[in-house]
């Protein structure tokens, strides 16, 4: 008979589930986000994204194998998601070497500094792109306007994205109506035809992405509605109080990132809280900090520094928002 | 909306691969070895020695204390020997050792098949009975089912919840019992009812077994307080604060006992074998095991006499698969690993699964991603992640204050982590600790 069993500790079992089933699960919900940047910049979001994505695994492989001489866990689809994601917070016709240096920056100090994928802060996509927005202040808001599948990378015209639009046209003293009628109509807006990064425009294939994740239980709803929520909760109070100074709901979510950040980026694992009391938080954080950003901040948008911001908060939300414990009184 | 508990929980692959098969006698072996410790708490004190007659049901072994029970003979014959042998849990435990000669019952045991619905017993009598018949928690917990039907003074009780879930994937045994002996388990609802003084009985079976439900709802219409109470099909709901949530919405405070909200839980076999020992005197020798697994020929289900080894139960299936890499003692998410197929089948033997080497290797551990999946599907509300890293650490003062105690050892976080890391390896560790420092204080 046989007499070679295994002797271990229950369960038993296990769910099949594993880290790179979730992270391909993420990639695959961002391509119909990615096929509109195609659809929309052409060939300079195919550079774009090839360039961010080839970078972002090859730093992490020399970054593991020759400094930190550890085991390479490229496979695990989270550079893959890193690369995507700084691709999708750039303009499509960055030259190459900035994407590079934004890949470096997101790899090497956003995530193999604080010790790799489990242990980073800050989502590294992001913050790849706050240092290359601070470092490259030119590059990184000259939008490439979009002339579809035939667009150029590097020689494209470029126009401001909705936001700018709003914010300097405030600044300058013109009403929010005239302002209104130099930016797409929201149904535009939902569709991507509107100046912005790559990732940013589609409004309608971000939200197919988060559709197939909540369906696939990779993420809960918690950290999406909380931001989305308060950034058109708190959006809709202003544009009440003063509609002349102040743009509504609508249009606070569909520009900007919001999108974006609050479906794909605030909902990275790592750098979000455990608990849905701590997430719901942090969601609402992000969005209140967006809002804050967006209005009085020197910034048109606002979500990458909130995210960033909220990212540090954390650790702090794990250790003091504790899930409701079985038994425990309800208050 | 069905009704199921109140956070947490996981559905796992249900795999009830042996729900078709109607219970089967298995033969009876030539030798059995009775453990003289099948249950929580004291070991029984053997009172027969080498060389006795016994017949089938004969006390063999008495009761040592309140939580402690009684162990009678499954055959009849002659003792072999009292003999340290390993058992189920891997440890070496006194044995009684019977050289089957026939099969001899006890007079006064009623063998016929007649459904006697009269409880003539009184509280007093239904009690004492059930603690002389030995009988224990047969969902797995083994914990004497005379010490529950005693409600502390102070404390009443108010509603009788029977666990009739079976949330634990593969095993099928309980499901059985109530296709074929659902009357059995109706009058011995009635009788736990009039030990424990309650009015009211709440069945709570999950929906994956519809035949079930559909069958006792029917049957349950001539009993009087039954009530028969579908739940989602959802992991683990057979834990008793689960069920108790799930059935009546009341969650037991952390360290708190049933009784604290009112309620008692039986379950389901529980509830046959004091039908069997109030009405027709018979105590519990046997009961119904699974034996089952992908690979295995006939996945089946088996009343077997207590102390039958292991391996007759696989030979009745169809004998052990070539595939095999674990034998498992009950069910894939709370059984325990067998090292041998040489240990007896005892009162807490709900079933026995065969688990294919691929099925139950484990992967590689991966650093922990953060995902908040192992918090997200915790039926107790408890943060897995941190408790493995404090475990580790050995911060068992953290540990203690994010209430490690109330770790119901399902093995949902680890079922579920995407990066499989150990995670109730660890918290059971960390609980063994932490349960010494408390008694320590104290
Ligand atoms: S084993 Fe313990 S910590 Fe893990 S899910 Fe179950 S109750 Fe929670
Ligand atoms: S499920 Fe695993 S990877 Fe996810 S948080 Fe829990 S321990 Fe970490």
């Amino acid at each position: 008979m046989n007499t070679k069993v295994l002797v271990a500790p229950s369960p038993h079992v296990h769910s099949g589930d594993s880290i790179q089933k979730n992270m391909y699960g993420v990639v695959f919900a961002m391509l119909p986000a990615l096929l509109f940047s195609f659809f929309y910049f052409g060939l300079g979001a195919l550079v774009v994204t090839l360039t961010a994505v080839a970078s972002c695994y090859l730093f992490e492989f020399l970054i593991q194998k020759y400094i930190l001489k550890t085991e390479v866990t490229i496979n695990d689809g989270s550079a893959l998601i890193t690369g995507i994601l700084l691709a999708f917070n750039v303009p499509s016709n960055l030259p190459i070497w900035i994407i590079m240096i934004g890949a470096l920056v997101a790899i090497g100090i956003g995530k193999m500094t604080f010790g790799g994928l489990g242990n980073n802060v800050f989502n590294p996509a992001l913050v790849g792109r706050v240092f290359l927005l601070i470092s490259f202040p030119v590059q990184m808001t000259s939008w490439p306007v979009s002339k579809g599948l035939t667009s150029g990378y590097i020689d494209v015209e470029t126009g401001a994205t909705p936001l700018a639009i709003i914010k300097e046209g405030l600044k300058s003293g013109q009403s929010l109506s005239s302002l209104m009628d130099k930016i797409p109509s929201n149904m535009d807006m939902f569709l991507g035809n509107m100046g912005g990064s790559m990732g940013e425009i589609a409004g309608a294939a971000l939200v197919l992405g988060l559709i197939y994740m909540l369906i696939r239980k990779i993420i809960t709803w918690h950290i999406p509605v909380a931001v989305i929520g308060s950034v058109a909760i708190l959006t809709g109070i202003l544009h009440m109080a003063d509609p002349e100074a102040y743009a509504g709901p609508v249009f606070h979510i569909l520009t900007g990132g919001l999108l974006l950040g609050a479906i794909f980026m605030a909902t990275d694992y790592v750098t979000s809280p455990m608990s849905n009391k701590g997430m719901i938080i942090y969601g609402v954080g992000i969005g209140v900090l967006t809002v804050v950003i967006r209005v009085f901040g020197a910034y048109p948008e606002g979500v990458s520094f909130a995210i960033l911001i909220m990212n540090a908060f954390v650790p702090l939300i794990n250790v003091y928002v504790k899930p409701k414990r079985f038994g425990e009184k309800r208050k | 909306m069905l009704k199921t508990f109140s956070i947490g929980g996981i559905h796992p692959a249900e795999n009830k691969l042996s729900a078709e098969s109607a219970i089967q006698a298995l033969p009876i072996p030539q030798m059995v070895s009775i453990p003289i410790s099948q249950h929580i708490g004291a070991p029984a004190t053997a009172i027969v020695k080498k060389g006795d007659e016994v017949k089938v049901g004969q006390l063999i072994a008495k009761s040592s204390g309140f939580v402690s029970a009684n162990i009678h003979s499954s055959v009849s014959g002659a003792v072999f020997k009292l003999d340290d042998i390993m058992d189920a849990s891997g440890f070496r435990r006194t044995s009684i050792i019977i050289k089957v000669d026939g099969d001899e019952w006890l007079e006064h045991i009623d063998r016929s098949e007649e459904l006697v619905k009269d409880i003539k017993a009184s509280k007093e009598e239904i009690i004492k009975q059930v603690g002389d018949a030995g009988i224990v928690g047969l969902g797995g917990a083994t914990f004497p089912a005379h010490v529950k039907l005693s409600v502390p003074p102070g404390k009443t009780a108010e509603v009788l919840i029977i666990n009739a879930v079976e949330c634990e994937p593969y095993l099928t045994s309980d499901h059985r019992i109530m296709l074929e002996k659902g009357d059995e388990v109706l009058v011995g609802t009635q009788i736990l009812m009039k030990a424990l003084e309650v009015n009211k009985a709440i069945i709570g079976i999950e929906n994956n077994k519809p035949d079930a439900i559909a069958h006792l709802t029917k049957l349950a219409a001539n009993y009087n307080g039954i009530e028969i109470c579908p739940l989602k099909t959802q992991y683990p709901q057979g834990g008793e604060k689960q069920l108790i949530s799930a059935t009546i919405k009341r969650e037991v405070p952390s360290g708190a006992l049933p009784i604290e909200v009112g309620a008692v839980v039986q379950n389901v076999g529980t509830a046959y074998a004091v039908y069997e020992a109030v009405q027709k005197n018979k105590p519990l020798f046997e009961r119904v095991a699974t034996v089952t697994g992908k690979s295995l020929k006939n996945p089946s289900n088996w009343m077997f006499r207590i102390g039958t080894p292991v391996k007759d139960i696989i030979e009745a299936a169809g004998g052990m698969p070539e595939d095999t890499g674990k034998i498992v003692g009950g069910g894939p998410m709370m059984g325990k690993a067998l090292s041998s197929i040489d240990v007896p089948l005892t009162k807490g033997s709900s079933g026995l699964l065969l688990l294919p080497k691929e099925e139950t290797a484990r992967k590689a551990t991966k650093a922990c991603i953060r995902c908040g999946k192992c918090v997200s599907v915790c039926p107790m509300g408890l943060e897995p992640y941190l408790l493995m890293v404090c475990a580790d650490k050995k911060d068992y003062e953290r540990l203690e204050k994010d209430a490690v105690m109330d770790c119901i050892e399902c093995g949902s976080c680890s079922f579920t982590c995407p990066a499989h890391r150990p995670l109730l390896d660890y918290i059971r560790l960390g609980k063994g600790k932490v349960a010494q420092i408390m008694r320590a204080r104290k």
